[in-house]
């Protein structure tokens, strides 16, 4: 019988690995890294986003980095506070998002039955009903502002972390370390919070930020079409002042394509770093590396084959 | 056959919550609903007429289930009310101009994307290691990271803008009739390129990595290795037998990932001004027109359920396995 009681402490070590041993995810790190710096102390650095600084629609120059937005304010001010609020809502639901799947999927995976049933069918129905659609009339219904996003893209973001969490769960539930704790008669709660959920936690760290990764993105959009609060500097606002200015079409391409790489960095940050902790936590693919790395040091090129896991022990 | 009629009563379940949200969703807006939904119209409509739009939505001082009884016949019979901002055009009509356009955006980018992105999986997990393998996943990774709709301004700008390559938007240019004529359908195509283009780029990540990783585990599985060690040609070997098997999570995925990208497109139709749903659905927004939103919200609910009927059908049909654990 296994008893992977330091799971908590292993999955924080194996990220922390990740990091430093894999390429992929020291870049993601590194990059992520450099937004929460912005994120904290860039705000400090640049003027207030909402002056009226230049004329408007100038391109970059030195005296206004990238350039000036069709209302005249600096596209760099507007950029680097625009970062504080997006990753804040971008994190912020990441992680309400996976407390909710959490709550659900342990749940349904945990009791079965009836109960299993009834929730399995509530976080199917809300994964096959379309997202962004139901996120514009949400937000259409509710005064805008950003907490009202939050809340759509919860209610919208959910189901998928409740879907994966199950199956996690119901796999963990056959395990004969939960078996034993059954018997000794621990209550659910308990099995539940120190038996399963820490089983899990390298799962819940990956879910969270995929889950961030998307709620970054449903942010950008659902503000890009107006429906969060315009008058707030965000990642999202700036691009809807941007095709609301009609800078497309007068060319003013510095005001909506920084914007865009920064959210789709930070994205990218976010996938590396999840894939690159996959690779170290796969044993298919370590056992892998390990063989490409023994046959490196004899200067032989490795097949094409996957070699078959195998337990040493 | 049962496995069929189980999905069909899941997807009228997930039609029934759509339609019930929808129902109860002006009811959670501060104040009267009816009076918020219906501000709008005021001075365009008389009293009568405005009476029998709160009846539509049951927004009645009738009690709630009343309420919601006359509300879900109204909609089972296609009548979602009168649009407010094309008044007075029934919603339902409305909602029909832009409809093929939709299927037509999103339809074609999901297809195209999900056929280039699979080929690419099979060809990165085959030349494990190659170019393809090395550069391409990071690459598309970096591009399904950026929003739809930004790419789409940057190919607007770049494509269309600078180079005037591309039309910069609508669907077809002003001065053609709709027809079959080849001079059209040459124009609609020649329209659909960049809004179609930026959605498989955004979109071909996914299903080359879904793909990749699924190929690698079957090919290195025995039946993979007896098919080579028989010395079949190997483009048999990774197309017919890994190929095969290695499908069928993507084509599970895809029912799901048509109503991301249906959400996605919506986004690009409004960057294009594309006169599909969700240009509609924007448009909507902006004049409160509260009648036409709902109505759209349920017709795109309806036709991702539709396809994702379809995508089980077509599942049914690769996996022998569903068939033999239904029956």
């Amino acid at each position: 019988m296994s008893a992977p009681g330091n799971g908590r402490s292993m999955g924080v070590a194996l990220w922390w690995e990740a990091i430093h041993r894999d390429r992929k995810a020291g870049m993601g790190a590194a990059v992520l890294a450099v937004f929460a710096f912005i994120a904290i102390f860039g705000p400090l650095l640049v003027g207030d986003p909402q002056a009226l600084v230049g004329i408007p629609l100038q391109p970059p120059s030195l005296h206004h980095l990238l350039g000036t937005t069709g209302q005249g304010q600096d596209v760099l001010a507007q950029l680097v506070v625009g970062t504080r609020v997006s990753l804040l809502i971008g994190f912020g639901v990441g992680l309400a998002v996976v407390l909710i799947g959490a709550l659900v999927g342990v749940t349904a995976g945990f009791y079965g039955g009836r109960i299993d049933g009834l929730l399995s069918l509530l976080f199917n129905v809300f994964l096959v009903i379309p997202g962004l659609p139901l996120a514009i009339v949400i937000a259409a219904y509710l005064p805008t502002g950003s907490f009202t996003l939050a809340l759509v893209l919860v209610i919208t973001g959910w189901a998928w972390n409740a879907r994966v969490l199950r199956a996690q769960t119901l796999s963990l539930r056959q395990r004969d370390f939960v078996a034993a704790v059954i018997v000794t008669g621990e209550s659910d709660i308990r099995i539940i919070t120190s038996e399963i959920l820490p089983t899990m936690t390298s799962l819940l760290v990956a879910q969270v930020i995929g889950s961030t990764i998307y709620a970054i993105g449903a942010q950008v959009g659902l503000e890009f079409l107006g429906l969060g609060d315009v008058s707030a500097v965000t990642w999202g606002t700036n691009l809807y002042w941007a095709q609301n200015d009609s800078a497309l079409l007068t060319g003013a391409w510095w005001t909506f394509a920084p914007t865009g790489v920064c959210v789709a960095l930070v994205g990218f940050g976010l996938s590396m770093l999840n894939s690159g902790f996959d690779e170290i936590t796969n044993p298919r693919l370590q056992l892998e590396r390990a063989w490409r790395e023994h046959l490196g040091r004899h200067g032989v090129k490795p097949a094409r084959s996957t070699p078959v896991v195998r337990d040493h022990a | 056959m049962r496995f069929l009629l189980r999905r069909l009563g899941f997807y009228f379940v997930a039609a029934w919550v759509a339609l019930t949200l929808n129902f109860f969703l002006p009811r959670l807006m501060p104040g009267d609903p009816a009076t918020a939904l219906f501000a709008r119209f005021r001075g365009r409509l008389g009293p009568e007429a405005l009476q029998a739009l709160r009846e539509t939505f049951g927004l009645t001082h009738a009690p709630l289930w009343r309420q919601y009884l006359t509300y879900v016949g109204h909609a089972l019979r296609g009548d979602f009310g009168v649009s407010v901002a094309y008044f007075p055009t029934p919603v339902a009509q409305v909602i029909g101009t832009g409809l093929l356009w939709t299927i037509l955006l999103a339809g074609s980018a999901v297809i195209v994307s999900f056929i280039i992105g699979t080929l690419l999986g099979v060809a990165a997990a085959w030349w494990r290691r190659g170019w393809i393998d090395a550069w391409l996943p990071p690459a598309l990774v970096f591009l399904g990271a950026l929003p739809y709709f930004w790419l789409a301004m940057v190919a607007l700008y770049v494509l269309g803008f600078t180079l005037d390559w591309f039309p910069l938007g609508h669907a077809y240019s002003d001065d053609l009739t709709p027809s079959f004529s080849p001079a059209f359908l040459a124009d609609v195509a020649a329209h659909a390129v960049l809004p179609v283009g930026s959605i498989v780029i955004a979109t071909l990540g996914g299903w080359l990595l879904s793909m990749r990783n699924t190929m690698i585990t079957i090919l290195g599985s025995d039946y993979v290795n007896l098919a080579r060690a028989k010395g079949l040609r190997p483009a048999r070997v990774v197309l017919r037998y890994a190929a095969r098997n290695a499908l069928l999570p993507s084509v599970t995925s895809f029912g799901m990932a048509l109503g991301f990208v249906l959400g996605g497109s919506l986004l690009t139709e409004v960057v294009f001004s594309y006169p599909g749903q969700g240009y509609l659905l924007v448009q909507a927004v902006r004049n409160q027109d509260y009648p036409l939103m709902q109505g759209i919200f349920l017709v795109i609910t309806l036709a991702v359920l539709g396809a994702n009927w379809l995508v089980d059908v077509v599942c049914l049909w690769l996996d022998p396995r569903i068939r033999d654990s239904a029956s």
